[in-house]
């Protein structure tokens, strides 16, 4: 398959593209929430209207209401949330929870899947128990209790986690920490008694939690997939969120990196354009070399995803790891040429340094998936 | 059976019954190349048995048109045969500048009578070519070059001196940039044809800090270059004093080529490979440099993407012309960082410059080698020009 997009997908891309810069532009959603203090972080309205174009039931089957894509048009919407710097919740409700529901039951399926995609329900994704990320070991227990489960025990970097209608939790049903047997997942609804959310806002101004579970008791009919078999959907959800996350660490890349070039053609040191002054111009051009490669590297992950390759691991890693790094370079390059008003609050370039800062984390940062990157090629 | 699938059942046929044991090895020395020519010899039986079947089939220029030598594959077929060709690793039968440079210059530039007669000449490796471009004042900024044609009606008369001019002293004729109208910078230029045997051609070579000695100064004094070899087939490509174009087109061709775009050896992952290097003088890897090597891998295998995404998109044209000038850049700053690291799990092994246990110092000269990477062709700095100018529109570049 070559490694640019189709017809289809370029005609996405463009609805994509018009939408987010208009509808989920920086001054009217991200500066609109984050100086009211909106409690969830982003707006429920545009959730509705991402909802009406398709966008929210994007991963999710055609059997299920939804458009039964795959993560190459996924990676198209999200390159284009991260270029806007749009807050929503498609990344954990339609990329991450949605991944974890196709290996759910018809009645789990039937029950959440409907409000995704109506955007009616948001979803979270509980995996991390401290602050890096470490899916590798999970301690969190759920143990069996009549004809269902109780959950206990505490997880990190819950985004959106107050706001979530339902929360995907990785707990384990058995085994010790660090063993990949023993690992269930669980849907774990929002009223659920004994769940509570410490809710912090983080420097890119969205909302996370750090929740605690003391003996939540959920039916057995909550476990997603098979009871001591969750590693395999959790990798599955893992590996979608990090080539997820990369193709907006992208767009939040090209964001940064269009809006620093275009300063560089305007601003004026020295009575020059100081676009002219070499040493700015190649860094600039070392820039956007290293953003077009990270997004090859994307484009290839999510055509190996949707192939079912057995390549797809390494690569989603490989590109992870590589817009992490692009996208940080993106956006210090971004704030340093800015000079001064690159510091200041009122002028968006921060605003990316922020985001990216906060991508980054979120399912492992480059030094996490170097590191996976030579474990899987043997050492 | 689709088309293709049946084209690649008769190559994989075609190569199992031509492509000798011998020819699936790696390259070793420099003689494990065959570069043609009317001085040339082959190093054994296999490697002109393997040539001279290649030859036949067109395969020395699968992509050139049957009339010219090639086989006349379209650009499904090529990657096809290609492809092949690599899960045998089956060596190349010809390596030749004419095939990389002057033949596209040709194809693009050439009239039918230059294509009729040095295009298969090329093909069938008769004549070995050079590349005159670079001179000792003007590297990277090409178009300052000095050397002069004198025109005397049915010749020019040539004098300067070019440097860098790989093999020269092994070559048979020369494709060369000459300042034709000393007014004029860049329409001023006529990228001319001929014998390096014409009286006035010397030739010395330049030894490197990797010992070897593949570059040589070329001296031009009083050499007679006819405007015609015969009937529709100029001494020159393109136009007289229009040479800039041929040699921006190729330039083009050979950052492609130094880029590593079409993949192999520069672009791969190298963690794996140096993990085995190091158990088997029982060492480990540092964690440090195992780090190193991993963000190595990561950056390899991200740019192996980007080349895939480049050759496909140049295809359905969908690539920014300037594009090959990032792939030169960064492939070439990725193939420096590559050495740097083998030098440095290779540890005082690979600092031996002439023992056997080294094949003669080969990690040492290799690293040393790619330091020309981000030099020749077009250094990284100007590349970070051109991507500024052409790319990223930013002023004054």
């Amino acid at each position: 398959m070559p490694l640019y997009h189709n017809e289809d997908q370029a005609m996405l891309a463009e609805t994509a593209s018009q939408f987010m810069a208009e509808e989920g532009a920086i001054a009217k959603q991200l500066r609109h929430w984050r100086d009211r203090e909106c409690k969830d972080g982003f707006g429920h309205a545009l959730w509705k209207q991402m909802a009406e174009l398709g966008f929210t039931g994007i991963l999710v089957g055609e059997e299920d209401g939804g458009l039964g894509m795959g993560h190459v048009e996924a990676g198209i919407v999200l390159e284009e949330i991260g270029r806007n710097l749009t807050p929503s919740p498609f990344l954990t409700s339609s990329v991450l929870a949605a991944t974890a529901l196709k290996h759910a039951s018809e009645d789990l399926r039937g029950r959440y899947l409907p409000g995704l995609v109506s955007g009616d329900s948001v979803f979270a994704v509980a995996v991390d128990e401290g602050a890096k990320h470490r899916p590798e070991r999970i301690a969190c227990k759920a143990e069996r209790s009549g004809n269902g489960f109780k959950l206990s025990g505490k997880k990190d970097f819950v985004i959106h986690g107050a706001s979530a209608d339902m929360i995907v939790v990785a707990a384990r049903t058995s085994g010790s920490d660090s063993d990949a047997d023993g690992v269930t997942l669980f849907a774990v609804p929002k009223d659920a008694a004994g769940m509570n959310h410490n809710a912090v806002r983080l420097v890119d101004s969205s909302m996370a939690t750090h929740t605690t579970f003391d003996n939540v008791e959920l039916d057995g009919d909550a476990v997603i997939g098979e009871v001591d078999g969750g590693r395999e959907v959790l990798n599955a959800l893992l590996m979608a969120g990090r080539v997820g996350s990369a193709a907006e660490g992208v767009g939040v890349a090209r964001g940064a990196m269009d809006m620093t070039i275009d300063y560089l053609k305007q601003r004026k040191q020295f009575g020059r354009l100081i676009g002219e002054f070499q040493a700015l111009q190649h860094r600039a051009s070392h820039l956007y070399s290293e953003v077009e490669i990270a997004r090859a590297a994307v484009i290839k992950a999510q055509q190996l995803l949707d192939a079912g390759s057995e390549k797809a691991d390494l690569m989603a890693s490989v590109a992870k790891a590589k817009v992490a790094k692009a996208a940080g370079l993106a956006v210090k390059e971004g704030v340093q040429m800015h000079g001064g008003i690159g510091m200041t609050d009122e002028y968006d370039i921060g605003l990316y340094m922020k985001r990216d800062r906060a991508l980054q984390e979120f399912l492992g940062d480059a030094y996490y998936h170097a590191n996976r990157v030579a474990e899987l090629s043997g050492y | 059976m689709s088309d293709l699938d049946s084209f690649r059942s008769e190559t994989r046929a075609w190569l199992e019954a031509n492509c000798p044991p011998e020819m699936r090895e790696p390259v070793r020395d420099e003689d494990d190349v065959y570069w043609g020519g009317r001085n040339a010899s082959f190093k054994s039986d296999a490697q002109k048995a393997w040539f001279e079947a290649c030859v036949a089939k067109g395969y020395t220029v699968p992509a050139w048109p049957k009339a010219y030598g090639g086989a006349g594959l379209n650009p499904a077929e090529a990657k096809v045969l290609r492809e092949e060709m690599s899960r045998i690793n089956a060596r190349p039968p010809l390596s030749s500048f004419g095939i990389w440079m002057l033949g596209p210059a040709l194809l693009h530039f050439g009239t039918e009578g230059q294509k009729q007669r040095f295009l298969n000449e090329i093909a069938r490796g008769e004549i070995r070519w050079c590349q005159g471009y670079s001179e000792p004042g003007s590297g990277s900024d090409l178009v300052s070059m000095q050397t002069f044609g004198e025109d005397k009606g049915d010749h020019w008369v040539v004098n300067g001196q070019k440097i860098w001019t790989s093999y020269a002293d092994k070559c048979d004729w020369i494709f060369c940039l000459v300042r034709t109208d000393k007014d004029n910078k860049y329409q001023g230029i006529t990228f001319m044809l001929f014998d390096m045997e014409t009286p006035g051609v010397t030739t010395k070579p330049i030894k490197l800090i990797s010992g070897n000695s593949p570059f040589c100064e070329t001296f031009f004094d009083d050499v007679a270059v006819p405007k015609s070899y015969g009937e529709d087939c100029p001494g020159f490509v393109g136009q007289i004093n229009r040479g800039w174009d041929v040699a921006k087109y190729l330039l083009g061709h050979e950052r492609e080529m130094i880029s590593g775009a079409g993949g192999g050896d520069r672009t791969a992952a190298i963690g794996a490979a140096m993990k085995r290097a190091t158990a088997k003088e029982g060492g480990e890897l540092d964690p440090i440099l195992r780090a190193e090597l991993a963000m190595f891998d990561v950056d390899a295998l991200a740019y192996a993407c980007m080349g895939e995404k480049f050759l496909d998109e140049i295809k359905v044209g969908k690539a920014h012309p300037a594009q090959p000038n990032m792939m030169k850049y960064a492939g070439t700053e990725l193939n420096k960082r590559r050495h740097e690291l083998m030098m440095s799990v290779g540890g005082s092994r690979s600092l031996e410059w002439d023992s056997d246990d080294t094949d003669g110092g080969k990690p040492a000269r290799n690293w040393l080698r790619t330091k020309a990477n981000s030099i020749e062709g077009g250094t990284s700095e100007v590349m970070l020009n051109v991507i500024s100018k052409r790319i990223l529109d930013l002023p004054g570049a």
